[in-house]
């Protein structure tokens, strides 16, 4: 069943058409990836399922319902939950807060504290609860937006590049996070370039490229196909 | 409830800060008995401004909208109290017309917010705004001196300020000297506790999350113009509270206590006090209104000299401002010799523990 369908959807920016006519099925329960080279509108088309733009044309429906006009803290309340590209965090604020205002809608008091010390210890903050998120490292930056994002506990969870920056022991750990959580039902829309990654954690990848789909399908049909090897890939890369 | 007096959005807590604001206020209740009725008075009209002050700070501090329009909403319900009092036959209805021209206040608050938060506005742009309206208010009051300009009873008067309206008054009790300065106390202390409990709580992490990052923010679920407008709503009705208290106090209003130097009073009070905090805020807020009066005494335009220069100053050196930074020194000072004396009493009892074995 889809949980996301984005139909017939275009971008663009005066004379620049960042996505053409694109649609895009997300099912319920799976890990998909979308992969591209750079300029190929993936980041582009993940703000437009998330609100930050408008669509020129399309629509984009979530669970059976057009959300295409609705703007982005409604879409949250529907079920999404979203990590930006870079590091979006309230720097100003201790870590600890940082969560707290993700989990306050939905929890409270001692179970509000009891979750908000699970997370602190799922993406090993725990030490740095009492620190301001602008001190964490830029590594540590994207696991506590990770920990913001899974605290509203969504349907769909949407990754922009969640690695970005990452060495790669907490790339792996990134991972094994996610396919824990699809384990537990949530769907993920993960936007990345390490293909290793992609590799780790995708179920179906869409090949995203000059801002159309240029190919769909599971992993391993994905890195059997010559085209997208030779736009994206490498050669060596699909064998 | 009370669990949210103290909190990460506010800087004193623990039994010493309480037991401090306690004595503080002990002071502030008996001083009407040492001092002579001149200077109790004088202490009641610079505590007006405290609450324009402590809405600024909100707005500015915990919800990063820089406001320019304190005085505007300080001159609406000025005036809003001005023309219930006269209209209303002053007596008890003062109370009424106080509590009106307040909310009078907040629904203008309201609709400019609704406005420009809707509309997008943000960042300098919104102290533009606000400043444009506030010059727009004070340049129209301005030019109202002939008999035309009237509603009902009350003539607004131009620059020769709007007058004759009653004090507030209870019965045939008048609420003057001390009986005003008490009422401001109360007051004082009742709208620093509720913004304590408002900043400490859901509602106050939310805003000053969407201060920190609006579009984080709204990730999270959150419609931030709400919280935005909330914001400003309180903030510029506790402006429009220190505009009708003002009215009440001096019975006459004029369109100066609106213009540009009065509208950037309150940015100097806070951003000197310390924008991040209520505490930092009140306590500066009062010790510049102690000052700027003093020095009124002798020169106006001295005074008005010094908060400019204050102003730069905290520009310069203490962005924070003087007196939150100033607090954060003392309290890191009081924390580092705390830490000092414990590792010796550690030491000793460690010492003490190898002897026995």
């Amino acid at each position: 069943m889809a949980l996301v369908d984005v139909k017939g959807v275009s971008k663009r920016f005066g004379g620049l058409t960042a996505v053409s006519e694109v649609d895009l099925t997300v099912n319920a329960g799976e890990v998909h990836c979308l992969i591209g080279p750079n300029g190929a509108g993936k980041s582009t088309l993940f703000k437009l399922i998330v609100g930050l733009y408008p669509p020129t044309t399309g629509s984009i429906f979530f669970d059976s319902i057009d959300i295409t006009a609705e703007r982005p803290y409604a879409r949250v309340q529907r079920g999404m939950s979203i990590k930006m590209q870079a590091p979006s965090v309230f720097r100003e604020l201790p870590v600890r807060q940082n969560i707290q205002v993700a989990l306050q809608e939905r929890l409270s008091g001692a179970e509000c504290v009891a979750e908000e010390e699970r997370l602190l210890t799922l993406l090993n903050l725990a030490d740095d609860g009492g620190k301001l998120a602008g001190a964490l490292s830029h590594g540590q930056q994207q696991w506590l937006e990770i920990g913001m994002a899974l605290a509203l506990q969504p349907q769909l969870l949407l990754l922009d590049e969640p690695t970005a920056g990452m060495s790669p022991e907490e790339t792996h750990k990134t991972g094994e996070l996610i396919k824990s959580f699809n384990a537990e039902g949530m769907t993920v829309l993960v936007v990345e370039h390490d293909m290793a990654f992609v590799r780790q954690v995708a179920q179906r990848v869409t090949v995203l490229h000059l801002g159309k789909i240029f190919a769909r399908g599971s992993l391993e049909a994905i890195l059997e196909d010559e085209k997208v090897a030779e736009i994206y890939l490498g050669k060596t890369h699909a064998h | 409830m009370l669990k949210l007096l103290d909190g990460p959005q506010t800087l004193g807590r623990g039994k010493i800060f309480w037991s401090c604001f306690l004595a503080v206020l002990a002071g502030a209740l008996i001083y009407p008995l040492f001092a002579d009725s001149y200077d109790v008075g004088n202490f009641a009209y610079f505590l007006i401004w405290i609450f324009m002050a402590l809405g600024l700070c909100l707005m500015w501090g915990y919800g990063g909208m820089l406001s320019f329009g304190q005085t505007f909403f300080f001159g609406i319900a000025g005036y809003g109290y001005g023309v219930l009092a006269i209209n209303m036959g002053g007596g008890t209805t003062t109370i009424a017309a106080l509590v009106l021209s307040v909310v009078i206040a907040m629904i203008a608050a309201g609709i400019l917010g609704y406005f420009m938060i809707w509309g997008g506005i943000s960042g300098i742009f919104f102290g533009i705004v606000t400043l444009s309206a506030t010059l727009v208010l004070a340049f129209f009051l301005g030019q109202t001196a002939g008999p035309e300009w009237h509603i009902g009873s009350a003539r607004l008067n131009g620059f020769n300020g709007m007058k004759g309206m009653d004090p507030l008054t209870v019965g045939s009790f008048d609420i003057e000297g001390s009986a005003l300065y008490y009422v401001m106390i109360a007051l004082i202390v009742i709208v620093y506790i509720a913004l304590r409990m408002l900043v400490n709580s859901s509602v106050g992490n939310v805003i000053v999350a969407t201060r920190e990052n609006p579009q984080r923010a709204e990730m999270l679920g959150y419609d931030v113009r709400k919280y935005q407008l909330l914001t400003f709503v309180i903030g510029s009705g506790l402006a429009g509270l220190s505009g009708a208290l003002y009215t009440s106090w001096g019975q006459f209003i004029t369109p100066s206590s609106i213009g540009l130097p009065a509208a950037a009073m309150p940015i100097v009070w806070v951003a000197f006090s310390g924008r991040n905090d209520l505490t930092a805020t009140l306590v500066g807020s009062f010790l510049l209104l102690f000052g700027f009066q003093t020095i009124t005494v002798y020169s106006q335009q001295a005074a008005l000299v010094l908060m400019g220069a204050l102003l730069l100053a905290t520009v310069m050196l203490a962005p924070q401002g003087f007196v939150l930074g100033i607090g954060k020194l003392v309290v890191d000072r009081w924390n580092r010799r705390r830490r000092r004396d414990e590792v010796p009493a550690l030491a000793d009892t460690s010492r003490l523990q190898s002897d026995e074995t």
